[in-house]
C-alpha cells in the first residue's frame, strides 16, 4: 500500500519532536479540564447551561468522534490531560528526562496485560452514562476520579499503564484509530533489528522509552500507539516516521488479534447501537430507566444493556461466522475466524458512533457559545454570547447525513469481510452470513435514527 | 469478460454512487389521500412527547397543539423550522403546511431538565419512504463493498506476531 511520509518534511518533524507545541496544547487542555471539574461542581445544575456537560459531551465528544478519531487516530491521546499529573509525578519532570521521579515503577501484572479490564471499564461507565451525560456533578466526579486513578496507577506501575490497560476512552479511541489515515511506524524494520540498544523502548537523554509499552519496530496497528512522539525523539537514526496512509490499513487478517480485541470490536458496535436506541430512539421508558440509577427499572435496563452488548451482538456474530464456516467448509475454528473477521466490523462500529454523534451533537452545538461566555454561571458575558438561543445546526442534513455515514461504514465492512473471508479460505460463503448480520444491524440502527 | 484492476474499482465505486443518487433523486410517491386540515395534539412531560410519533399526509394543513403538563417545554421540527413553546398547563399552537414528505425529528427547544437533550419525537409526512430508501442505499453499500474487495490470497497462519506486549 502506498504511504506518504509526513515527517520527511523537516518542519513537520521539528514540530512533532519538539516538546513545546505538545506541552502548550496539554497545558491548555489541562486548564480546560480543571475548569470543567470546577464548573461541574459549582456551576448550574442544568446540563445545557453547564460548561462541563456542554464542553465535554457535546463539543469534545463531537470533535473526537467526528474529526479526531476518523482522521487522526489516537492524536487525542497525545494531548489528553487526564494522565498528565500522574505522568509528571512519575517522571519528576514536565518536559524532557531529568532526575528521578516518584513511584514504584512496577511492571503491570502479566495477568492483566490485555484489553479485558478496559472492556470492563467501558461497560461499567456505559451503565451509568445517562446520568453522567446529563448531570454536571457526576461528569466532574467521573473526570476527577479518572485523574486520581491515573495518578495512583502512575505511582505504582511504570509508564502509562492507566492509558494502556484501564482508560475506557483510550480503548475506544485505540480500536477506531485503526481506521485512521495516519500512523506512526518505523521506516526500516531491519535497521531497528540491528539497533541493539532499542532507545525507543528504553529511553535516552533525548526522550522517554515508549510510555505505551510498545516496541515501535514491531508496531503493526494503531491500537496501542498513543502517538506521543517519544520514539521519534529517541530514535538516533530518525527511523521512526509518521505516515499518511490508506484509511483502515490496519484492518486486515494478518495482524494477529486476541479475543480481547475481537470482543472490544463487538462490544463497541453493540454499545453504539444500544446508545442510539436508548438516547435517540422513540421510546422514553428505557431513557427514564437508564437515568434512574439504583431503581428496579435501572436494574432491568442494566441487565438488558449487558445482555445486548455482551451476549446478543457478539453471539449473533459468532453464529454468523459458524454458519459461514459450515457453508464454506473453510478449515478454521469459530474462535479463530471470529478473531480474524472482527476488524471488518471496525468501520461499521465507527460509522454507527459517528451517525449517533451527528444526530445529537449538531442539534445541541448551539449550547456551546453561551457556556463559553459564562463557564461558571456567574452572570458573565465575556464573548457576548451568553444569551444566544438554542438552534439546531444542520437540521436540513438529517436524516441523510447519518444514512450516508452508515452506508459508507457498511460498504467498508462488507469489503473487509469479503477480503478476510477470502484469506481464511472461506470466500463468499463465509462472508455471506456476516454481510447479512452487518446489514441487519445497520437497518436496526437506521430505524432508531430515522424512525 | 469481467472488468479487472482500476476498471473494476471505478465500476464498483461509480455504479453504486450512480444508483444511490438515483435512489435519493427518485420522486416521492403520490399521496393516496387528498390534502386536508388536521389538528395534532402532543402532550409534553418528563422528557417525552405523547404520542412520540405523529403522522400527517403531504399537503395537509397541520395545526400542531403542544400541551406542557409539568414544566415549560418546546417543540422544534427539523426540516420545517416550526417552533413553539408551551408554559406549564398551557397549550401552544402553530399551523403549517406539511409539504415535504419524510420523517422529521421533533426536539424540545426549551431546557426542561436533565434528559432534555434526548427529548424527541417524530413527525412523519406520508407517503414517507425514507427508511425504504435508506435500506436500498444500505444494500447498495454492501454490493459496493463486495465488488471493491481485493482478490483474496489464502492465508493459513493462525496467529502472526502481534504488537509487543511487554
Amino acid at each position: 500500500m502506498t504511504r506518504y511520509e509526513l515527517t520527511r518534511s523537516v518542519l513537520v518533524r521539528r514540530l512533532l519532536t519538539s516538546r513545546w507545541p505538545q506541552l502548550g496544547v496539554q497545558l491548555l487542555l489541562l486548564s480546560g479540564l480543571i475548569l470543567v471539574i470546577l464548573a461541574g461542581l459549582l456551576g448550574s445544575p442544568v446540563g445545557n447551561r453547564n460548561f462541563a456537560i456542554v464542553m465535554v459531551w457535546i463539543a469534545w465528544w463531537g470533535a473526537l468522534m467526528l474529526v479526531a478519531v476518523p482522521l487522526f487516530g489516537r492524536l487525542w491521546c497525545s494531548v489528553c490531560p487526564l494522565p498528565l499529573p500522574g505522568e509528571w509525578l512519575q517522571r519528576g519532570a514536565v518536559l524532557g528526562p531529568r532526575g528521578r521521579g516518584l513511584g514504584l515503577q512496577r511492571r503491570w501484572p502479566r495477568i492483566f496485560r490485555s484489553l479485558w479490564l478496559q472492556n470492563g471499564a467501558f461497560v461499567f461507565v456505559a451503565l451509568f452514562s445517562l446520568p453522567v451525560l446529563t448531570q454536571p456533578r457526576l461528569t466532574a466526579v467521573l473526570l476527577a476520579g479518572l485523574v486520581l486513578l491515573a495518578i495512583a496507577v502512575s505511582l505504582v506501575y511504570e509508564r502509562r499503564a492507566f492509558c494502556r490497560y484501564l482508560c475506557p476512552v483510550g480503548g475506544f479511541i485505540g480500536l477506531y484509530a485503526q481506521a485512521a489515515p495516519v500512523e506512526v511506524r518505523v521506516r526500516d524494520a531491519d535497521l531497528c533489528a540491528s539497533h541493539k540498544i532499542k532507545t525507543c523502548y528504553t529511553g535516552s537523554a533525548a526522550g522517554y522509552g515508549c510510555p505505551w509499552q510498545v516496541y515501535p519496530g514491531s508496531l503493526a496497528t494503531n491500537t496501542y500507539c498513543g502517538t506521543c512522539m517519544e520514539c521519534l525523539r529517541t530514535c538516533p537514526h530518525d527511523n521512526v516516521v509518521v505516515n499518511l496512509r490508506p484509511a483502515g490499513a490496519d484492518l486486515s487478517v494478518g495482524r494477529g488479534r486476541g479475543l480481547d480485541e475481537a470482543f472490544k470490536v463487538f462490544l463497541l458496535l453493540g454499545s453504539g447501537l444500544a446508545y442510539a436506541a436508548v438516547l435517540l430512539g422513540p421510546w422514553s421508558a428505557p431513557r427514564a430507566a437508564a437515568a434512574a440509577v439504583g431503581s428496579t427499572s435501572w436494574l432491568v435496563y442494566a441487565a438488558g444493556f449487558l445482555l445486548f452488548v455482551v451476549v446478543l451482538v457478539p453471539g449473533l456474530l459468532a453464529l454468523a461466522v459458524r454458519l459461514g464456516l459450515h457453508l464454506s467448509r473453510a478449515r478454521s475454528s469459530v474462535t479463530h475466524a471470529l478473531r480474524a473477521l472482527s476488524p471488518a466490523f471496525v468501520p461499521l462500529g465507527l460509522a454507527a458512533w459517528m451517525a449517533f454523534s451527528l444526530s445529537f451533537v449538531l442539534a445541541n452545538l448551539s449550547y456551546v457559545p453561551p457556556v463559553l461566555s459564562d463557564p461558571l454561571n456567574l452572570g458573565w458575558n465575556t464573548l457576548g454570547t451568553a444569551a444566544m438561543a438554542w438552534s439546531p445546526y444542520g437540521a436540513g442534513l438529517f436524516p441523510w447525513l447519518p444514512i450516508a455515514v452508515l452506508s459508507a461504514g457498511l460498504a467498508w465492512t462488507s469489503r473487509r469481510a469479503r477480503e478476510i473471508a477470502g484469506e481464511l479460505g472461506g470466500g463468499v460463503r463465509l462472508a455471506l452470513p456476516v454481510w447479512i448480520v452487518a446489514f441487519v444491524l445497520t437497518i436496526g440502527l437506521l430505524w432508531t435514527l430515522v424512525g | 469478460m469481467s472488468p479487472s484492476g482500476p476498471g473494476r474499482r471505478y465500476l464498483a465505486l461509480g455504479l453504486p454512487v450512480l444508483l444511490g443518487t438515483a435512489v435519493l433523486a427518485l420522486p416521492a410517491p403520490r399521496p393516496t389521500a387528498p390534502p386536508r386540515a388536521r389538528t395534532i395534539r402532543i402532550e409534553a412531560r418528563s422528557f417525552e412527547y405523547l404520542p412520540a410519533g405523529v403522522s400527517v399526509g403531504r399537503g395537509d394543513l397541520v395545526t400542531l397543539e403542544l400541551v406542557a403538563l409539568d414544566v415549560v417545554h418546546g417543540a422544534h421540527i427539523d426540516g420545517y423550522g416550526v417552533e413553539l413553546t408551551a408554559d406549564p398547563g398551557q397549550t401552544a399552537r402553530t399551523t403549517f403546511v406539511a409539504d415535504r414528505p419524510g420523517i422529521y425529528r421533533i426536539r424540545c427547544s426549551v431546557p426542561c431538565g436533565p434528559l432534555h437533550p434526548f427529548m424527541s419525537g417524530t413527525l412523519r409526512v406520508d407517503p414517507s419512504d425514507t427508511l425504504l430508501r435508506a435500506a436500498v442505499l444500505a444494500l447498495l453499500a454492501v454490493a459496493a463493498g463486495v465488488f471493491l474487495a481485493a482478490r483474496p490470497k489464502a492465508v493459513t497462519a493462525p496467529r502472526p506476531a502481534r504488537t509487543a506486549r511487554s
